[in-house]
Order: structure tokens, then C-alpha cells, then sequence
């Protein structure tokens, strides 16, 4: 094996974090709606493409780079919205291939509905001035964008902690991860409750899709990949957990980047056999537990 | 309080309540009696709103609810301590004792009625931030009903609150029910304890089949050796 120097590496490491703070936003969302509602949403890829083209739509009316940053998971949780009140709901209460099924058909309808709007070639996205550039992070020099995804994770991933364990609907969401009945007993609108969770985990997809777009470009099927790797976390992980999201999405984002160093071919692979590997060690993931938000 | 009439419901095609009348008044304790597989447990959720399948009328404080969801039965004084206990796993006892409040209109008070539950449950006050999981069946129990109790219910049904507990415990409860009763609130109480449940309650209604074939006073009840014997034996 050749060697490598160390901060190199070390530089390798970092840039998977960052690939990894991507995934961990997608399979928060995932986990969010699959722990809440009992629900795969397959369409969680298609909606990461729709927030990249949301972004490149506002970008091309005049809205700059931090505008649709907060306007993207916004109009994204939006759809949400309305997928959940409208699609998904009607199959509360069915096998839960249905609203598989839905979900996956849905993301065919919006990958389509982009081409049609957008049309099929990939459109680039300049990474926003301010974070142009690299910064010195000790080991070497570091893309600053990167820096920065790394950073928004983190920021939602506390957000999120604090909503879940400080505040009042957090205890709504630990308490109907486990128990949506007594929690109507108890006077609680469940359905309003699944709504806005609907809304946030589609929301937080849209977000990663415009964070990602600087790196990549946004096309059409963009979300395609990026949605079997985030299944991938969220396996690894433990479906529902969202601590399992964080460790999982970094862990992976990390084994990726290393792999596409020392053995570029088995990249895409290494991801699954990291997934083969846990699911044998622990079949239920690293913090899986049935019906269990957060750890 | 509560006045049932015609309530039918199903499970699937199955017809586990048929036509089933009875009505509970302000301030009494009715007890609820029957085999097991009478249809107690079905009344009790059909009352709460948990049967996707029902027909007939429930009416509570003047308001028909029957195809109201069970959310709102909550906010109109209706309170509910399934037989599962259902607490919530993963949360601390006091998470627990939040989540009965957690919808209610005024929650201004929660720590107010901490306190109150806290006084009512001694043996609660000591394990405020423990795991609700981690405590005995018992303590489960008196957990649930003091869930059901944080947002000052009119009318509090308990299904087989004894059920696999301490007797000392038993009678604690028992004391509690009594208490309630004399503080205004209106008790529906499932019980195989039979005997235990006629020397509390007011009235009884014993549920064969899916249907009420006995209506009478707890004492008359408690002396009548035949139904006991023919409804009520498990
Ligand atoms: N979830 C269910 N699905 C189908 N049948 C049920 C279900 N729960 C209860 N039953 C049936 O309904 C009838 C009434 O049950 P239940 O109300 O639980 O009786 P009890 O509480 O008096 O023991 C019984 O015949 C029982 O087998
Ligand atoms: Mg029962």
C-alpha cells in the first residue's frame, strides 16, 4: 500500500465529515418521519433535488445565496406539508407498502416535473462568496464551504436536541414515537402532530439539497444516490434514531471519503459493506431500538 | 355526566358490543362488571373514542360525541387509564405526569398541579426523575391514573386498575377512588375484583356478551350471590 502523509488524511477525514453532514440531514428527516409516522419516505430524494432547484430558481429571480437559504427548506417543508394532509394521510391505517409505494411514485412525478421546468442538464451553483476559498484548519487547508456545511449540521443537530428534550412539543414527539394512542387519550391532536413532523423532515431535506448544490450542481436525479446512501445511515444508524442519524451519517460520509482516497473504485461499495457489517453485528443498527427517538 | 345508548362497535365483522345503555351520574362511582371477553374494556374505548367501528350515542355533559376524536372527549372532562397502563417508556416519571397536561387548555399550572399530584401520590414525589419504566407494576399503575388525573378530570375511567398489584397498594388506590369521589369526581370503574368494587361503587351494570344484562345498586349486587355467580365469575 502506498503511504500517505498524515494530514493528508487527517484533510481526507474532514472532507468526509462534510460529506457526511449532508447525509446526516437527510436521514435526520428520514428517521424524524419514519420514527413518527411509520413512514419510508422514498420520496425524500426527489424533495433533496427539489430544494436545489428551489434555491436555483430564487437565485435566478435575484434572491441571493442566504435568501434561499432560508427560504428553500421552507417552500420544500411546504410541499411537505401538503403531501402529508393530502397523499399520505389517506393511507394512515394501511399496509405499509402503500404509502412506500406512494412515496416512491411521488419522487418520479417530482424528478419529472423538474425536467420539465428546469429541463435535464445539471445547472451549476457558485458557492457563495463570503465562503469561497479555503481556510487553515491545522492539518492543511480545508475548502471553507465545507467548513461551513460541517457547521449548519451542527447548528440544526441542536436545534433539534433542544426542541426534542427542552421544549413541550419535544415531549409530543418522544412520547408519540413510542405511543400515538394514549397521547390522544391524553387530548393530543396526532394528526397535526405528524403534519408538522411530515413537514419538518421534508423541510430538512430541501435544506441539505441547497447546501449541496455549491459542491455538485443541481440536476434532476441528484437525489438519487444521495437517497440509497441516506437509507444506508439511517440502517446503519438504527431506523428512527435520531443520535443514530448523527453517528451514522458521519460515520459513513467518513468511510466514503476514505475509500475514494485509498481505493476509489470501491467507494460506493464500502458504504454498503459498512451497512452488511453492522446489520450482522446488530441487526437493529448502532442506536436502533423499536419505536425509539433520540437515544 | 354520561349517558351511553345503543353503543354498538366491532372488531373487524366481529360485533363485540350490542345495543349497550347505561348512564353515569355527577359525583357517583359505577362499576362496570362481566366475564372476561364481556365487552368491558370495548365499552370503556368506545366511550373514549378508540373504536374506528361504533354506532348508537354518547352523549357526555350534554354533548353527543360519538363521532368526535378522542382529543376532544379529553378536552371536555373526559379522562381515560387503559388497561395496558400505557406509560410511556423512555420518559422520566415527571415527563410522564407533564404529558397529562400537555394539551390542556390552561397549562399555566403545570407546576401547580405537580404539586397537587405529588401530595395525592407520596410515592411518586420520590421518583419525580426516574425512568417511569424502571418502577414496579404497582407504581406504574398509580403513575397512570395520576397521568389521567393532572388536567382535573369530571369523569375518570379505570380499566382493572387492580390487576396483578400489591394489595396494599389495592387498598391505597381504592382509598384514592374514594376520595376522588368525595371531591367531585365522577369515577367508571372496570374491576374483576368484584367484591372490592361493590363496597366502593354506587351502582353497577354487569356486560354479558357484549350486552348489559344486569343493572343495580352496588349493595343490592354485592347480596346477590346468583348473578354474581352467573356474570361475574371469571
Ligand atoms: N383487538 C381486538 N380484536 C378483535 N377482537 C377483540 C379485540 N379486543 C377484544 N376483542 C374481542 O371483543 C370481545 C370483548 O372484549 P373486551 O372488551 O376486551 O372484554 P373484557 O374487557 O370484558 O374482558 C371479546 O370477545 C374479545 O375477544
Ligand atoms: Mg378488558
Amino acid at each position: 500500500m502506498v503511504d500517505y502523509p498524515l494530514d493528508l488524511l487527517a484533510l481526507q477525514v474532514f472532507a468526509g465529515l462534510a460529506l457526511g453532514a449532508v447525509y446526516v440531514l437527510l436521514a435526520l428527516g428520514l428517521s424524524l418521519i419514519f420514527g413518527m409516522l411509520g413512514v419510508v419516505n422514498f420520496a425524500h430524494g426527489a424533495l433533496f433535488a427539489l430544494g436545489a432547484y428551489v434555491g436555483v430558481f430564487l437565485l435566478g429571480t435575484g434572491w441571493n445565496f442566504w435568501a434561499a437559504l432560508v427560504a428553500v427548506p421552507l417552500a420544500v417543508g411546504a410541499a411537505g406539508l401538503l403531501v402529508e394532509r393530502f397523499l399520505v394521510r389517506p393511507l394512515y391505517g394501511r399496509p405499509v407498502d402503500d404509502p412506500l409505494l406512494l412515496t416512491f411514485g411521488l419522487a418520479y412525478v417530482v424528478v419529472e416535473a423538474i425536467r420539465i421546468v428546469f429541463g435535464k442538464q445539471p445547472e451549476p451553483v457558485e458557492t457563495p462568496e463570503l465562503l469561497a476559498g479555503a481556510v487553515f484548519i491545522g492539518v492543511g487547508y480545508f475548502p471553507l464551504y465545507r467548513v461551513f456545511l460541517i457547521g449548519v449540521a451542527a447548528l440544526v443537530v441542536l436545534a433539534l436536541w433542544l426542541l426534542l428534550e427542552r421544549t413541550r412539543w419535544g415531549l409530543i414527539l418522544r412520547a408519540g414515537a413510542r405511543d400515538p394512542t394514549i397521547l390522544r387519550v391524553l387530548g393530543v391532536d396526532v394528526g397535526r402532530v405528524w403534519l408538522l413532523v411530515f413537514g419538518l423532515g421534508t423541510g430538512l431535506a430541501g435544506l441539505a439539497g441547497w447546501l449541496a448544490a455549491p459542491l455538485q450542481g443541481a440536476a434532476p436525479e441528484m437525489g438519487v444516490p444521495v437517497l440509497a446512501e441516506a437509507f444506508v445511515v439511517t440502517v446503519v444508524g438504527g431506523m428512527g434514531s435520531l443520535l443514530g442519524a448523527v453517528v451514522a451519517g458521519l460515520l459513513v460520509g467518513v468511510t466514503y471519503s476514505m475509500t475514494s482516497l485509498l481505493a476509489p473504485e470501491m467507494a460506493k461499495v464500502s458504504i454498503f459493506a459498512l451497512m452488511a457489517v453492522v446489520l450482522l453485528l446488530r441487526p437493529q443498527g448502532l442506536f436502533g431500538r423499536p419505536g425509539g427517538l433520540m437515544a | 355526566m354520561l349517558e351511553v345508548e345503543g353503543l354498538s362497535a366491532w372488531y373487524g365483522a366481529s360485533h363485540a358490543l350490542q345495543s349497550v345503555a347505561f348512564g353515569v351520574a355527577e359525583g357517583e362511582i359505577l362499576c362496570l362488571l362481566g366475564r372476561n371477553g364481556a365487552g368491558k374494556t370495548t365499552t370503556l374505548k368506545a366511550i373514549m373514542g378508540l373504536m374506528p367501528r361504533r354506532a348508537g350515542s354518547v352523549r357526555f355533559r350534554g354533548e353527543e360525541v360519538l363521532q368526535r376524536p378522542p382529543e376532544a372527549r379529553f378536552h371536555l372532562g373526559l379522562a381515560y387509564v387503559p388497561e395496558e397502563r400505557r406509560i410511556v417508556p423512555g420518559l422520566t416519571v415527571r415527563e410522564n405526569l407533564r404529558l397529562g397536561l400537555i394539551a390542556a387548555r390552561n397549562r399555566q399550572d403545570e407546576a401547580r398541579a405537580l404539586d397537587r399530584i405529588a401530595e395525592t401520590f407520596p410515592r411518586l414525589r420520590e421518583r419525580l426523575d426516574q425512568q417511569a419504566s424502571t418502577m414496579s407494576g404497582g407504581e406504574q399503575q398509580m403513575l397512570a391514573i395520576a397521568r389521567a388525573l393532572m388536567a382535573e378530570p369530571r369523569l375518570l375511567m379505570l380499566d382493572e386498575p387492580s390487576e396483578g398489584i400489591m394489595p396494599v397498594l389495592v387498598d391505597e388506590m381504592f382509598d384514592l377512588f374514594a376520595r376522588l369521589r368525595r371531591d367531585g369526581t365522577t369515577l367508571l370503574l372496570v374491576e374483576q375484583n368484584v367484591e372490592l368494587a361493590l363496597n366502593l361503587a354506587d351502582r353497577a351494570v354487569v356486560l354479558d356478551q357484549g350486552e348489559v344484562v344486569h343493572r343495580a345498586a352496588a349493595a343490592e349486587l354485592l347480596a346477590d350471590a346468583e348473578v354474581q355467580a352467573r356474570y361475574c365469575a371469571v
